[in-house]
């Protein structure tokens, strides 16, 4: 999500599924789609039936490759390496769409004359600090303008002065402690000014010449030794891409948890969205970055977050070190130029959301309610807390964290040191059920009458037994009405919640301690039906927000600094305009445009194509006939089209910001991107990013592969989890020579609580398998159809073997590459069962967002794994030959 | 023929899409049934071919009607039998259709829940979507089972420590053990401040408590949890969205 945060101002897609339709050409990379979003997969092959050509880049061949017009397979986690020499094809042939690239993206902004690429320094950028494995961005960052304003010059005087102090290098390091890259969801990262420019593109020091200097080793030679590409068919796919851009046509990307799940998985995304800003696909129809979520509601999810650095419209969770009070608070932010400058508005509102009354002008409104955040809190680490002592309540909501997180073994091993365990689910799944039919009990690790954690299970309300509303893929809210009523004890996640707030502030009533104070003066107050059930209709209006006058509000530019306005949640403020909850809008399509603005409600403003500005000119006429979309109306003085324009909507194209403005009025008349503090978007990212200013290919953790880009191996900031439950295999290691990667099946959801205990589903998978070459059953004797064994240093898991053609042997360089391929929905329970992939994970995580590896190296031999004990002895046995260091397990020597 | 496929293909997937398939059965049937038959002409002469179309043309064998008729798919009228004309779908029988949507992954298919005596009779996909017209994938399609499945837990289960199996416990006590939980757990793991680099920076949380879920919940709900869990100081709050 920062990947495409940092990049365009929001860490949503920029587009939506049925505008796949309009594309000439579909890359479709780290993502099976027709496999993990069959439905959404119709508008791929739409497009192709219109004479689109669709290529799918992915380490199996499956049924999106089937119907793609070109399968390249790649070598999982090479995927940068692989853009990185399409982007060097772009460059290198003046194959950019320039205009589009001049006018719109950052590409003629100067870089700091001390800025140093991995080109100069063998892998890392200019900054690195080895001993916290942290940079400072201070030489990422843009030339002062030559018109800068007093104020700016003042700012950066202190910048210099302060020399890598609080104001840019610690700040940062704290920053990125804290995952603060996933604030840039819906405002990106704050730069000091608009800076220096050479719109010829000549400057060396312009970011059109460090990019090109920076990929220019990424050759189709390159790719192939890294990737395992043919240069015939590395060839193929640039020819067809770059066909496909320009004026006239236009090329959409799509990927999913290929991408994200990486030691440099915002880095992937960041790749490709610097190739689709070259070739001028951002904001246009047909164009775009489409981000496939797993779930009915990721993004709503982190949109209204469920997560420890973000507060709902992506405001960032306090941080100790650098907020202490409201103007703190904001101060990064506010007043920069675009919409993220008004971010008083938002968090003041937000806050009289949360404590109504109670937050006045007089306390900061509350501000000081807020927990502050000191670094790392994400599941990962609280995980290791848990092992160690320092967590002992848990709240499981719809989450199989046993199944479904990687290195089961450690979240196993958290949960029996609890005090307390909440499960709130459907169904008996495997984290409701470890104390007594784990792993660990076979294995005499755990022994149930020695695990002290008190066990709820609260059955759970189903997605037809309550009202609510979800936020796909797209950004789109769709209600859903309540059905039936829940069976039994079964309640919603809504009526759980509420009914536990009002109990715990009934038991503080009358506390005196100032700790309780949020608790007592929180807005609370939900009108509930006859069976105690909140109506979400209420909660989605508070998350909409309300005037002065109680009346609900029509958009976030109606929002104030000044208390008289509350807001759940800033980007979502419209859905409940007029008092109509728009989420719920069902207008058939066959009454609408292709566009079907009427049919739920999308955020910001209802807007279904992101940076729709970008789809005209910089004079505000559309780029060709052919790809129209919003154009300038200067008779009307106003943006018009099929969408709702992301742009001030009577904003002409030659409007340039007075000196000094500030938010909204600071944007030029040709910046699309609203959200980033510059108006453009970036190809280079001077703040925002913990792991570089641009991407650059590093190996997985585990990898048998030589780095042959850099002598850095693997990505020097990645965030590595000490702990000795979490051992890495060492790179290189003959004992673990094959890569796996982890997917998902179409009749499978996740970790299986959903789907392994329906019968047509289990009827259609019905075990738990894994799929190898040939090459790889010859080399390790396996038998297609019977069982075999995969290791690695965390743990070993059984499976039934798929030997097939769909999985290719990588020739790379003069050796092969062989690669295991592992569905990962299984566990213990449920109607079938079976070992579960994701204890093999490692748990390696992107330095931006915290998220794991899916990538690693195992051995995989013929037959069932041992039972009991015995399976603890024969995974130490793969532990010593590898040479696994125990005492310090979490890098797999390679940075040593 | 070939004037009559053209029709389908436009018409295929609207309403009258049946109709059409009887229309054409009337001005094609009887000549497509003389062409199968043609092969038999020279064998049993006029008269037989005469009799095989009149046979051929009133036989109701489905597999007949498919080969000999317009529609070759056997999708249409060519697969209806007397018994299959007078099926009802269940669908008829419901009290009434609710607008739902699909929970399982993020392409959000809009889904028709179909209601009668208060329970869940069926689940289909509403081709007024936009998005997804109409269409359920293997998972959205078992929807229904999801939710009338009868291994569904019903009640509350409640493991004690140390102990080796669940026990009953009721819904009311348990929420109420739980808020009780809660507040111990908060007040024993509460902290005000930090040690920072610059000394002492104040904190108010508790580092006791954590929460993982969310991508499968509705947006109210993760609005309500967050709430309350900044309220309590907890900050350890996560979902799957990172996993």
């Amino acid at each position: 999500m920062p990947g495409l945060g940092t990049s365009f101002g929001r860490g949503g897609a920029t587009t939506f599924l049925q505008d796949l339709a309009n594309a000439d050409c579909i890359l479709i990379e780290g993502s099976n789609m027709a496999e993990a979003h069959p439905v959404g997969f119709q508008w791929v092959m739409e497009a192709k039936r219109r004479g689109a050509t669709v290529i799918h880049v992915d380490p199996r061949f499956t049924r999106t490759s089937a119907v793609s017009d070109l399968h390249v397979p790649i070598r999982a986690g090479s995927d940068i390496a692989f853009l990185g020499g399409l982007v060097n094809h772009v460059l290198s042939n003046d194959l950019d769409f320039r205009e589009y690239v001049v006018a719109y993206t950052n590409a003629a902004n100067i870089i700091d004359e001390d800025f140093r690429d991995t080109e100069d320094l063998d892998g890392l950028f200019s900054g690195f600090d080895p001993e916290t494995g942290q940079y400072d961005p201070a030489t990422w960052r843009y030339d002062p303008p030559d018109d800068a304003g007093a104020a700016d010059r003042q700012e950066d005087a202190e910048l210099e002065a302060s020399e890598d102090s609080t104001r840019s290098g610690e700040a940062h390091k704290e920053s990125h402690e804290a995952a603060e890259s996933e604030s840039h969801g819906s405002g990106g990262a704050p730069v000091s000014w608009k800076g220096r420019r050479d719109e010829t593109l000549q400057d060396p020091r312009c970011v059109f010449q460090i990019l090109k200097r920076h990929f220019a080793r990424y050759t189709p030679e390159m790719v192939q030794e890294v990737c395992g590409i043919e240069p015939a068919q590395f060839r193929q796919v640039a020819d067809a891409l770059t066909r496909n851009s320009g004026r006239e046509r236009t090329t959409a990307f799509c990927y999913a948890v290929g991408w994200t799940h990486h030691s440099v998985g915002a880095q992937m995304i960041r790749t490709s969205a610097i190739l689709q800003l070259l070739l001028g696909n951002i904001g246009r129809p047909g164009g775009g970055i489409l981000a496939l979520r797993g779930h009915a509601s990721i993004q709503g999810s982190t949109d209204i977050p469920t997560l420890f650095n973000i507060l709902p419209g992506y405001l960032p969770m306090p941080n100790a070190a650098q907020h202490q009070t409201l103007d703190e608070w904001v101060a990064d932010d506010e007043g920069k130029a675009g919409f993220w400058g008004n971010i008083r508005s938002y968090a003041v509102s937000l806050l009289k959301s949360y404590w109504g009354d109670a937050a006045t002008a007089d306390n900061d409104f509350c501000f000081d309610y807020l927990p502050r955040i000191t670094g790392d809190h994400s599941t990962y680490t609280t995980v290791k807390a848990m092992i160690e002592g320092g967590c002992k309540g848990y709240f499981l909501v719809g989450e199989n964290p046993a199944v479904g997180s990687a290195n089961g073994k450690m979240q196993r091993l958290g949960m029996a040191n609890l005090d307390w365990l909440v499960v709130r689910d459907l169904q008996m799944i495997e984290s409701a059920t470890f104390w007594k039919d784990g792993p660990e009990i076979e294995t005499g690790e755990l022994v149930t009458e020695e695990i002290a954690t008190e066990v709820f299970f609260l059955p759970a309300a189903s997605h037809v037994e309550k009202a609510g509303s979800f936020t796909q893929t797209q950004r789109m809210l769709q209600w859903r009405d309540k059905a039936v009523e829940p069976p039994g004890e079964c309640r919603s996640e809504l009526q759980f919640y509420y009914d536990l707030g009002n109990r715990i502030r009934e038991k503080l009533a009358g506390s005196t301690d100032e700790m309780d104070r949020p608790l007592l003066d929180l807005a609370w107050d939900y009108p509930v039906d006859e069976h105690g059930d909140p109506d979400g209709q209420a909660v989605l209006r508070e998350i909409n927000g309300t005037g002065p006058d109680g009346v609900a509000l029509s958009a976030y530019t109606e929002l104030k600094q000044d208390g008289s306005t509350a807001c759940g949640c800033w980007i979502y403020c419209g859905v409940y305009a007029d008092e109509v909850n728009r989420a719920r809008r069902r207008r058939p399509h066959w009454e609408q445009d292709w566009v079907a603005a009427e049919w739920g409600w999308v955020w910001p403003a209802n807007r279904r194509q992101l940076y729709n500005r970008a789809s005209a000119a910089p004079d505000g006429t559309p780029w060709s006939e052919r790809k129209a979309y919003m154009s300038w109306d200067a008779e009307q003085q106003t943006w018009v089209g099929p969408d709702v324009p992301d742009f001030v909507p009577d904003r002409a194209p030659d409007f340039v910001p007075e000196e000094g403005a500030q938010g909204p009025d600071a944007i030029g008349g040709q910046d699309p991107f609203v959200m980033q503090t510059d108006g453009k978007a970036w190809l280079f990212a001077p703040l925002g990013l913990a792991d570089g200013p641009m991407p650059t290919h590093y190996e997985p953790p585990e990898s048998p592969v030589h780095n042959p880009l850099h002598a850095q191996q693997n990505n020097p900031s990645r965030r590595k989890l000490d702990h000795r439950t979490n051992p890495i295999n060492p790179s290189w290691s003959e004992v673990f020579p094959y890569v796996f990667t982890t997917y998902r099946l179409t009749e499978h959801h996740t970790a299986g609580g959903m789907s392994r205990t329906l019968p047509y589903l289990t009827e259609l998978q019905p075990e738990p398998f894994c799929e190898v070459s040939p090459r790889l059953a010859a080399e390790r004797g396996l038998t297609h159809g019977e069982w075999v064994t995969i290791v690695t240093a965390r743990t070993a898991i059984e499976a039934r073997v798929l030997v097939t053609d769909r999985l290719r042997s990588l020739r790379l360089g003069d050796r092969f590459v062989e690669q295991v391929g592992i569905p990962y929905h299984w566990g213990r329970n449920g109607i079938t069962q079976g070992d579960s992939a994701n204890d093999l994970v490692n748990v390696t995580m992107d330095p931006n967002v915290y998220i794991q590896d899916k990538v690693g190296t195992c051995d995989i031999r013929p037959g069932r794994r041992p039972r009991g004990p015995a399976l603890t002895a024969y995974v130490d046995d793969y532990r010593r030959r590898a040479g696994v260091d125990m005492e310090h397990p979490e890098d797999g020597g390679a940075d040593r | 023929m070939a004037e009559a496929d053209g029709n389908r293909t436009r018409l295929t997937g609207w309403p009258g899409h049946d109709g059409f398939e009887d229309r054409a059965r009337h001005q094609t049937g009887n000549a497509s049934a003389c062409n199968l038959a043609g092969a038999a002409t020279e064998r049993f002469g006029r008269v037989a071919c005469g009799y095989l179309t009149h046979v051929l043309a009133n036989l109701s064998w489905p597999l007949l009607r498919q080969v000999t008729g317009p529609d070759r798919l056997g999708r249409g009228h060519a697969a209806r039998s007397q018994r299959s004309e007078h099926l009802q779908p269940r669908t008829v029988e419901a009290d009434r259709v609710v607008d739902s949507v699909c929970p399982f992954c993020a392409v959000g298919c809009a889904q028709k829940v179909f209601v009668k005596d208060e329970k869940v009779i069926q689940i289909e996909g509403n081709p007024a979507s936009p998005i997804s017209r109409g269409r359920l994938c293997p998972k959205g399609s078992a929807s229904k089972q999801l939710v009338t499945s009868p291994t569904r837990e019903t009640t509350v289960r409640y493991r004690r420590p140390y102990a080796t199996d669940w026990e009953d416990l009721d819904l009311d006590t348990a929420v109420d053990m739980i808020a009780d939980r809660v507040i111990r757990t908060r007040k024993q793991f509460w902290e005000w401040q930090e040690d920072g680099p610059d000394g002492p920076q104040r904190t108010r949380r508790t580092l006791g408590i954590a929460s993982l879920g969310g991508a499968t919940l509705d947006n109210e709900e993760n609005y309500l949890m967050k709430k309350l869990y900044t309220a309590m100081g907890a900050i350890q709050i996560e979902n799957q969205a990172r996993i």
